[in-house]
């Protein structure tokens, strides 16, 4: 049978339905009209259209962080796919499998500063794991078949595909499948098997281990191996703040976050011990501090997909490429049989560590300017929320103490923006979560400064039947700088106050915002109205919900490793370091 | 401070150089000559890159160039396994007097006259870096007015191919 001959808008289209495309996020433009119509007849595409192309990008994000499935964007040439740009960084930098395509001028205006013209695959290049120009009709489904794998296997990431529009406009016959021929693409994800050995003797010798679990493990999906692990070998666990939900906060072997603002035991832990199995984390300087003076008596086990990440920054003693899940199955094997059920002696070590969760666990104060402890309102949200619920941070104090004073106990229930540290991910990214998974309760916690960049997709959200919960912690300044110019900069506070604390000019009102915005809006001033706030954000599913919790701007983030210190360097809270042991 | 030749298989795609020295500049490897090329076999080109390292070893050079998705195989070709030529023209100012001298110089040196007038000569030699920078050492009392050269081309010695288990 002769193949059809579609027009390479309609090959698009046909091409992302036989990748499995559920969801797109996008907004339509000059250079990629053509796409636009073949993707108005799909029944099996639902396209949401957002209000800024960045808003496509994050909510593309949240769709991938909490499914696990690639997410997909799509935007017009120019400043449309300029404005992916954030979002394909941060998608690169916290390894999310993600698919942005963009629309190009005619292939022979390509060059000539034509309107709407930017060289957005040059752009691109440092942030994206590949990128494609197509420039013929015929090409399309190669390309779009080759991105999906891309993005989707080895270490996940972004992919952008350039369409010229007379590509779009061009006819070819449609191939499907497409050959796809990568030569130069063959990630490792079975591990060696000298190497699991020697990892699994290191184990056994340890008498201080901690598994040091990073985002890897989540995104392999590589949680139930990770739990059959730590039970074998009864090591202590620390979740990075990408990894936090890779292992229950309920278990007593959970230390919680290491890292600049990671617990006492989690990063005194890592200091003092002699190994440590490092899982899908890739030794980032806000989980180091002082790179020289981290973890100075540890070995060293690295499981990374990567191979690029495995002695980067930290010596690998034992290095393992591979998947996590693969690597840590075969390890739990080869552990099984070495250890012959008898677990590796580390009580002293316990003994150690859980004295640190005795004298340190997390706490905090309440403001003494009388309003909202942000700790408690977000602690709270996580009470009455439960395990079940997602949870998508924007990037500041409310994203540390979303990520301290929520328990999780799943993988993908929490999302954020770890690597690129991206103000305005919240609102979006919880936008693509609630698409992807819609029977779940999503809230996005985010900033007052955060919430500001983004909130245009409340409209895209009570348009389309989104409905999700934001929770605005309003401590009417960007706080994290604040807390840097409190600690570091002599209280002179230098363009950090926003004003939209209930005694400034409140410039926007938030209630009135999401009023406008056709949400439901309410203001929490009062300990005792969070409570029941919270539950009628959570019962409200007619219309996203934004809460605007009136919160004290002087509150900190604690515990706190200043910037280029020492880990041993741990604030436990202001002026107040944690001791090690009776001698010290 | 040290030198290393790396030789790249890659395929032939627009960007493909972009990518590779976008890589070198982004992650602060000093690239000290490049050399871009086909190959023997259609669609896939040839890099010889001679890096000098500093901080960053070797390997994270080459595991970072392993990850773009166009580099078919990275390979450090060491000095005692490879052969190593540098490609120099170099314009040399001649008068009656001195050209018989320059043309002496160019015989010891086994190099090649392509370019003869009254006052000049372009010459043309291939080498290992050593005995180029030797031979331009001589010609410079001289005066050299223009010089340019090709980075190094670096290739295995032996039969074996970097293409040979790749293509399978």
């Amino acid at each position: 049978m002769a193949n059809e001959i579609l027009t390479g808008a309609q090959a698009i289209v046909r091409s992302l339905e036989l990748l499995g495309i559920e969801h797109i996020f996008g907004l339509p433009g000059g250079a990629i009209l053509p796409t636009y119509d073949p993707l108005m007849d799909s029944t099996k595409i639902r396209h949401i259209l957002v209000r800024h192309e960045q808003g496509a990008g994050h909510a593309a994000e949240g769709y991938a962080s909490a499914s696990g499935r690639l997410g997909v964007c799509i935007a017009t040439s120019g400043p449309g796919a300029t404005n992916l740009v954030t979002a394909i960084a941060d998608a690169h930098m916290d390894s999310v499998p993600l698919l942005a395509i963009t629309g190009q001028v005619n292939s022979q205006a390509i060059g000539t500063d034509a309107f709407q013209e930017a060289d957005i695959v040059g752009i691109t290049m440092p942030i994206t794991k590949h990128s494609f120009l197509v420039t013929k009709a015929a090409d399309i489904p190669e390309v779009l078949a080759a991105a999906v794998l891309i993005a989707t296997t080895g270490r996940p990431g972004p992919v952008l595909v350039d369409i010229t529009k007379d590509a779009q406009n061009g006819k070819a016959e449609f191939v499907w499948p497409p050959k796809v021929d990568l030569p130069g693409y063959k990630p490792v994800t079975k591990p060696h098997g000298k190497q699991i050995q020697a990892a699994a003797q290191m184990i056994a010798d340890s008498k201080k281990p901690v598994l040091y679990v990073g985002g890897g493990v989540i995104r392999a999906g590589a949680h139930k191996e990770l739990a059959r692990l730590a039970k074998i070998i009864g090591a202590p666990v620390v979740t990075t703040l990408m990894a936090r939900g890779a292992f229950p906060d309920s278990d007593p072997q959970n230390l919680g976050m290491p890292g600049m603002h990671g617990t006492v035991p989690a990063v005194t832990a890592l200091q003092k011990a002699d190994l440590l199995i490092t899982l899908g984390a890739r030794f980032d300087d806000r989980v180091t501090g002082d790179v020289k003076s981290f973890a100075p008596t540890a070995k060293v086990i690295h499981v990374d997909i990567d191979p690029a990440e495995i002695g980067k920054i930290r010596f690998a003693d034992v290095p393992i490429v591979g998947d996590a899940k693969e690597v840590i199955s075969e390890l739990n094997e080869e552990l099984t049989n070495l250890l012959k059920g008898a677990m590796p002696d580390i009580a002293d070590w316990w003994v150690f560590v859980n004295g640190l969760k005795e004298r340190y666990p997390l706490g905090y104060s309440d403001p003494e300017d009388g309003k909202l402890s942000p700790q408690h309102v977000i602690q709270r949200i996580g009470e009455l929320s439960g395990p079940e619920a997602i949870f998508a941070a924007g990037v500041g104090q409310h994203q540390m103490w979303s990520a301290q004073f929520i328990k999780y106990e799943r993988p993908n229930a929490w999302l954020n923006s770890g690597g690129a540290g991206t103000m305005g991910y919240s609102v979006p990214a919880a936008m693509g979560a609630k698409v992807a998974q819609p029977d779940r309760l999503v809230w996005s916690i985010d900033g007052d400064g955060c919430f500001q960049m983004t909130n245009q997709e409340l409209a895209t959200c009570a348009i389309n039947n989104i409905p999700i919960k934001v929770a605005i912690i309003n401590n009417s300044s960007l706080g994290m700088v604040r807390q840097w110019q409190t600690l570091f900069y002599n209280q002179r506070y230098s363009n950090t106050d926003l004003h939209t604390g209930t005694d400034t000019i409140m410039i926007p009102d938030f209630v009135k915002l999401a009023e406008a915005y056709g949400c439901l809006g309410i203001r929490v001033e009062k300990e005792e109205e969070i409570d029941a706030a919270i539950k009628l954000a959570i019962e409200t599913n007619d219309r996203p919900v934004v809460i605007d919790f009136i919160v004290g701007r002087d509150a900190m983030v604690w515990p706190m490793v200043a910037a280029g210190m020492a880990n041993d360097a741990v604030q436990y809270a202001r002026d107040a370091a944690p001791v090690w042991d009776g001698e010290e | 401070m040290s030198k290393h030749v790396l030789s790249l298989l890659v395929e032939d795609k627009p960007g493909l150089l972009t990518r590779v020295a976008g890589l070198f500049a982004r992650r602060g490897f000093n690239i000290e000559s490049l050399a871009v090329g086909t190959s023997e076999i259609e669609g896939l080109s040839r890099i010889t890159v001679v890096v000098t390292v500093e901080g960053a070893p070797l390997e994270q050079v080459t595991k970072q160039l392993n990850k773009l998705i166009n580099v078919i195989k990275v390979v450090e070709l060491e000095p005692d396994q490879a052969v190593q030529r540098d490609h120099m023209l170099i314009k040399v100012r001649t008068d009656a007097a001195t050209r018989s001298q320059v043309l002496e110089a160019v015989t010891l040196f086994r190099a090649r006259v392509i370019d003869v007038v009254s006052d000049a000569l372009i010459i043309e030699i291939t080498g290992d870096t050593a005995k180029c920078t030797a031979f331009i050492k001589v010609l410079e009392p001289y005066g050299i007015k223009e010089l340019v050269q090709s980075g190094v081309l670096a290739m295995g010695r032996g039969s074996k191919s970097i293409t040979e288990k790749v293509l399978k």
